[in-house]
């Protein structure tokens, strides 16, 4: 019985993550790696906020640490995977378990005593304000 | 000429999809699947049984705000897309799906004819 297949529609998928972790091997992150962690991160930036969303499917919310400390955002936690029932076999063992932290170096501006977090159909997504004084302000020429 | 070329590219883009992680288990009785969708509302997941193959797809949907500026994307393909060929012993017709917190679980039961059976061994 074969339950792995190849999956040849998804090629186009299969060399873009190729790709990425060629990239990774050459120019790696200090802290081992930016790519390919869990959770996964994506950041985005507006004028006015820092937004930061980590994919964390199947977490408690409640045991996900989110801290902000001399200008790094922390997202930490554990995710624990239903026990293997008796006499089962795992066939297929690709979903991250154990601990997790992950780390995200903030811009200068940001307001650290300014920011909110909300869990959604597994992501978190965290927003950090940036300071008054950073939000660009138009000058008008009299 | 060039119409066919557009087509065919249309034809190929939706396939393109981020790959989810996946464990699945399998007991006496069937078959647990469990894949990690974050960011999929309930609304968006497609499953799908055709033939002897099980295809899982979501859209990715979750709140921006207006004017974000994407500085890292590691989530970079707005759907998650992936396929198992099914063994024939599977019945597709029970099926049932969990989605809680952008985890799927699929339990797909064995046919009654496929459960085990015990085959005694006789020694002559």
């Amino acid at each position: 019985m074969y339950y792995r297949t190849f999956f040849p529609r998804d090629i186009i998928a299969e060399l873009d993550r190729l790709q990425r972790d060629m990239q990774q091997a050459y120019d790696p992150s200090i802290r081992g790696g930016l790519r390919g962690g869990f959770p996964a991160l994506n950041v985005g930036s507006t004028p006015q906020s820092v937004e930061i969303y980590a994919f964390a499917p199947g977490v408690d919310p409640a045991a996900i640490d989110v801290q902000i400390e001399k200008g790094v955002l922390t997202v930490a936690g554990e995710r624990t995977l239903p026990a293997l029932p008796e006499k089962a076999t795992l066939h297929i063992d690709e979903r991250f378990a154990g601990r997790f932290r992950r780390v995200v170096t903030l811009p200068d501006d940001i307001d650290p005593n300014n920011a909110s977090a909300k869990y959604r159909d597994g992501v978190l997504h965290i927003s950090i304000a940036r300071k008054e004084t950073a939000v660009p302000r138009r000058i008008s020429i009299q | 000429m060039s119409n066919n070329v557009e087509k065919t590219s249309e034809s190929v883009r939706p396939d393109t999809g981020l790959f989810p992680p996946v464990n699945v288990v399998e007991d006496a009785n069937g078959i647990t699947l469990f894949a990690d969708l974050a960011g999929v509302p309930k609304d968006k997941l497609g499953l799908q049984v055709e033939a002897d193959t099980l295809t899982i797809e979501g859209e990715v949907s979750f709140a921006m705000p207006e004017g974000m500026e994407s500085l890292h994307a590691e989530v970079s393909l707005p759907r998650y897309r992936r396929a198992f060929t099914l063994s024939k012993e599977l019945d597709t017709e029970k099926v049932a799906a969990e989605f809680v917190n952008g985890v799927l679980t699929l339990r797909i039961p064995k046919a009654a004819h496929a459960q085990p059976r015990k085959i005694e061994i006789r020694v002559d």
